[in-house]
């Protein structure tokens, strides 16, 4: 009998043709190897949340192992002396077993925390990167109207987590989300009631917003991901100006082998971060707060970063109550404006404003290439004027903390926080318009005449002037021709043409490093001429 | 240089002179991309700063399966279970933090270090299309979706009995599917007498028709010795339950005034039509439940007579009826009627007159 050689060489590329024979891949499949992608590191941010949901899915499913969503009263008798003997709700008592008595559990709590506060930050950094770059504009707007409403959820699914331990601040919370329902006219107290199964806290709250927390937002999250990420897919990255880079063309990296590596090694550093500050910082040790009893509240109850805005705003809000005296009389309490009205007016009034800037400036057109945030200084100011804005309340909702540690009048804090809100955002929008006009001008200055070399030359006359060495050809007289902005950095300093050496070298990089084109490697922005003209001393 | 693809020769990929880079820069073109660099960052093969780059890579990884073996020895043989004191348990999460960081890090560095210092360096130039579709594809697709809608739409208007029934069809269908899913939640905030929004623990109706007397949160009830001058106390309803979250409306303040400030808090209690002889002596008691958003206003500052919701920073002064005098509360703190029975414990009159905790619409 002869026997049968098996040809282990072989035995892939038979499995592959076998695939393909079936599922016609191989045209698909090069195309997604062959994508080439930009590289900036600013491109990355949004990556560091996408890490972040995939931390917080695993992290999270380990958690519900342990989590019991039930407010049926138990008296504990855990691990943790202190609280022995006292009555509390089940998820509070199985959130402090989780934290006491499973092996690791107190670490992947922490770590779930943690990576929920650094989701919901990658995602506002990420969106600050796409604002102020302009990259929402046509096509990509429908993109950044998804990546608000993954901001909402993200921040829904922050305050449901929060609220799941069923400790003393996420019971605070409870009922403060409790008041904000009533607030809403007509329909308030049906809304609370209908969320909380009747009056508050009622014994429902729990287990919905559990199920809300463990499948309906994450699900949510997941299909907007999902199209977020196709859409970048299918439209191709924005990339920054520079050489060789156009409107119709994408500069960078095949997908593989490097592109998808390096997201594979930036997945473990984001991870690795997130393990260290879960192991080192403690964050939220419920068993210090105790059960949610509705009597008890100690100072200092802050929410976690994200929710603050809105505690400060509700914070700042003078207290006008609108009374309508028709019938026995109704009223819309003070509550009503900050919490709901302005939640909803922050969370969707973004969502428009590529379609608003379209309309603005009449542009219908595509734009694949990114602009500097100086190089559109209107847009720029509405984004300082947002952050101050969501900064000056964000601050407010901890004034109680920054009133008591550098001792301040608390009530000085809250004025402080009104009028800031009022002033602070024109301030912005004012001193950054200024600002980028400013930058604008000096690129302009420096393409015309050249860069400032500090020599100083004494003409024959007596006048003094500065030597500039020009960027690019010059005329008969020795003037510069001037050179058209690109869009891109532009070279200030001598250094950066390559006039000196790096003064350092080591293990940090030198101070003075020729200006990297957004290209990864190879890709030098300016070529220095070669015919570049001497400085003269002044000597 | 957008061009550049363009003017070079499809290749015969079965050519056997072919390298397999010539192959794979064939592939990328046919996805219009050009290749414009890629190349070593090294001079020649096997130079000493390959080798040097290779050892170092190797050396992070060696490092990260140290850290994981760390990490999976602390988590096996280091002492974890929760003692008081300290105790090796302290170090527990913050050593697991810090070996599963490095061996994260290692395969993450080492990762990073390969892609950006081993590989070659690339620069590729990949076309995009802008736009839609051709014109004639637009076309194509948009009669036809027309053409959809047509046969549809007008087997409508030339049977309008369709068009009615359609409509009563279906809409009676949207709603029965939505009904299930919405209406078990939807309840009634108004369906006891009275709305539990404008009664608390305190409502005799709780108590078998009797007054409800002032407990601490075990029960025990309270007499007027039990609070010093100038102190202060949270009550509960004494009826089964009371202190829990059953209640969550009525954990009450019981703040016993110094003679002076009784008498000005007594003055402006009575001028008060809701608050008149509400006091009992120099006691008064007022709902702890903010009438803002609804947190305990607990921070009783006794110099200043003010009570401070630590949430939203309101301020209620206590002796002119815990009007808010500062933040964002409009209404001032129900004050609750107080008599002592005949056993000498405090007890509530009735129930508070004004509603407890936030602010909603149909507050008359």
């Amino acid at each position: 009998m002869k026997r049968r050689k098996v040809d282990l060489a072989q035995a892939p590329v038979t499995f592959a043709k076998g695939v393909d024979e079936r599922y016609k891949a191989a045209t698909p499949l090069r195309g997604l190897l062959n994508k080439v992608f930009p590289d900036h590191w600013s491109f990355l941010l949004g990556e560091i949340a996408l890490f972040s949901f995939i931390i917080l899915l695993l992290t999270g499913t380990f958690l519900t192992l342990f989590f019991d969503p039930s407010m049926k009263e138990v008296v504990y008798d855990g691990a943790y002396p202190a609280l022995r003997g006292v009555p509390m709700s089940a998820a509070y008592e199985s959130t402090l077993r989780l934290s006491f008595e499973v092996r690791g559990g107190l670490f992947l709590r922490q770590m779930h925390h943690w990576a929920a506060l650094l989701f919901v930050a990658a995602i506002v950094v990420h969106m600050a990167r796409i604002f102020f770059t302009g990259a929402f504009r046509k096509p990509r707007e429908a993109n950044w109207a998804i990546g608000v409403l993954l901001f909402l959820l993200g921040f829904l699914a922050g305050f449901t987590g929060y609220s799941l331990p069923d400790d003393g601040l996420s019971g605070t919370g409870l009922r403060i989300a409790s008041a904000i329902m009533l607030s809403i006219p007509v329909a308030g107290t049906w809304i609370s009631a209908s969320i909380f199964g009747g009056e508050f806290p009622g014994h429902l709250i729990i287990g919905r917003f559990y199920i809300a927390h463990v499948l309906l937002i994450p699900a949510a999250l997941l299909a907007l991901i999902s199209i977020h990420v196709g859409l970048v897919f299918v439209q191709k990255h924005t990339q920054w100006p520079g050489p060789g880079r156009t409107n119709t063309n994408v500069v960078g990296e095949r997908m593989f082998p490097r592109y998808a590596l390096k997201q594979g090694g930036f997945f473990m550093a984001v991870f690795g971060t997130v393990a260290l500050m879960a192991g080192l910082f403690q964050i939220n040790p419920i068993w210090l707060f105790g059960p949610y009893r509705a009597s008890e509240v100690s100072s200092a109850s802050q929410p976690d970063w994200y929710v603050m805005f809105m505690d400060g705003l509700v914070r700042l809000m003078p207290n006008w109550q609108i009374y309508i005296p028709i019938g026995e009389g109704y009223s819309i309490p003070p509550l009503f404006w900050p919490a709901v009205v302005g939640l909803g007016a922050l969370t969707t009034i973004p969502m428009f404003y590529p379609w608003i800037e379209a309309r603005r400036t009449k542009d219908k057109s595509i734009h694949n290439l990114l602009q500097r945030p100086r190089d559109n200084p209107e847009r720029t100011g509405i984004g300082a004027m947002a952050f101050t804005f969501f900064i000056v309340a964000t601050l407010s909702g901890g004034n109680d903390v920054i009133a008591d540690k550098f001792h301040i009048s608390l009530n000085a804090m809250t004025w402080a926080g009104r009028i800031g809100l009022l002033i602070g955002p024109p301030l912005a929008y004012f001193i950054s318009v200024r600002i980028c006009l400013g930058l604008q001008q000096h690129d302009r200055q420096v393409l015309a005449h050249g860069v400032e070399t500090g020599i100083i030359r004494r003409l024959p006359n007596g006048q003094f002037i500065e030597v500039h060495q020009p960027l690019g050809p010059v005329d008969d007289h020795g003037h510069p021709i001037p050179l058209e902005y690109g869009g891109w950095v532009v070279p200030k300093k001598m250094n950066r043409v390559g006039a000196l050496a790096p003064a350092i070298k080591g293990f940090f990089f030198p101070v003075e490093k020729p200006a990297e084109a957004p290209v990864s490697p190879g890709m030098p922005p300016v070529t220095a001429a070669e015919e570049r003209e001497e400085i003269t001393s002044g000597r | 240089m957008t061009t550049m693809h363009d003017e070079t020769e499809p290749v015969d990929v079965s050519d056997p002179r072919l390298t397999r880079f010539d192959i794979v820069k064939e592939g990328a073109r046919r996805d219009e991309i050009e290749i414009v660099t890629y190349e070593s960052q090294f001079h020649g093969t096997d130079s000493k700063a390959e080798k040097r780059v290779a050892r170092n890579i190797a050396l992070l990884f060696l490092l990260a399966g140290a850290a994981g073996l760390a990490f999976l020895g602390f988590y096996i043989w280091w002492p974890w279970e929760f003692e008081l004191g300290d105790t090796l348990s302290d170090y527990y999460t913050p050593l697991l933090g810090i070996s599963l960081a490095i061996a994260l890090f290692g395969i993450g560095f080492a990762i990073l270090a390969w892609a950006k210092k081993l590989l070659p360096h690339e620069v590729s130039i990949q076309q995009r299309h802008n736009g839609g579709s051709p014109a004639e594809q637009q076309t194509i697709t948009g009669q036809t979706m027309l053409f959809v809608g047509e046969e549809l739409g007008q087997g409508v208007q030339r049977r309008p009995l369709l068009k009615g029934a359609i409509a009563v069809g279906l809409a009676p269908l949207g709603l029965a599917v939505a009904a299930p899913l919405i209406g078990g939640l939807i309840e009634n905030p108004h369906k006891d007498d009275p709305p539990f929004m404008f009664s608390t623990g305190y409502n005799p109706a709780h108590n078998g028709g009797k007054p409800v007397r002032l407990t601490r949160e075990d029960g025990s009830p309270i007499r007027p010795d039990d609070v010093s001058t100038g102190g202060q106390m949270t009550v509960f309803p004494g009826i089964p339950g009371g202190a829990t979250n059953e209640w969550a409306d009525s954990p009450t303040l019981l703040i016993h005034l110094r003679p002076d400030d009784a008498a000005l808090t007594r003055a402006n209690a009575n001028a008060d039509p809701r608050n008149k002889d509400s006091m009992w002596g120099d006691y008064v008691a007022y709902s702890k439940i903010c009438t803002h958003a609804g947190c305990p206003a607990s921070l009783y500052e006794q110099q200043t007579n003010r009570l401070l919701c630590p949430c939203h920073q309101s301020q209620f002064l206590i002796t002119r009826n815990a009007q808010p005098i500062f933040g964002p509360a409009t209404r001032r703190l129900p004050m609750l009627p107080l008599t002592v029975d005949d056993e000498g414990f405090f007890v509530a009159v009735r129930d508070y007159k004004d509603t407890v905790g936030p602010d909603f619409w149909e507050r008359p």
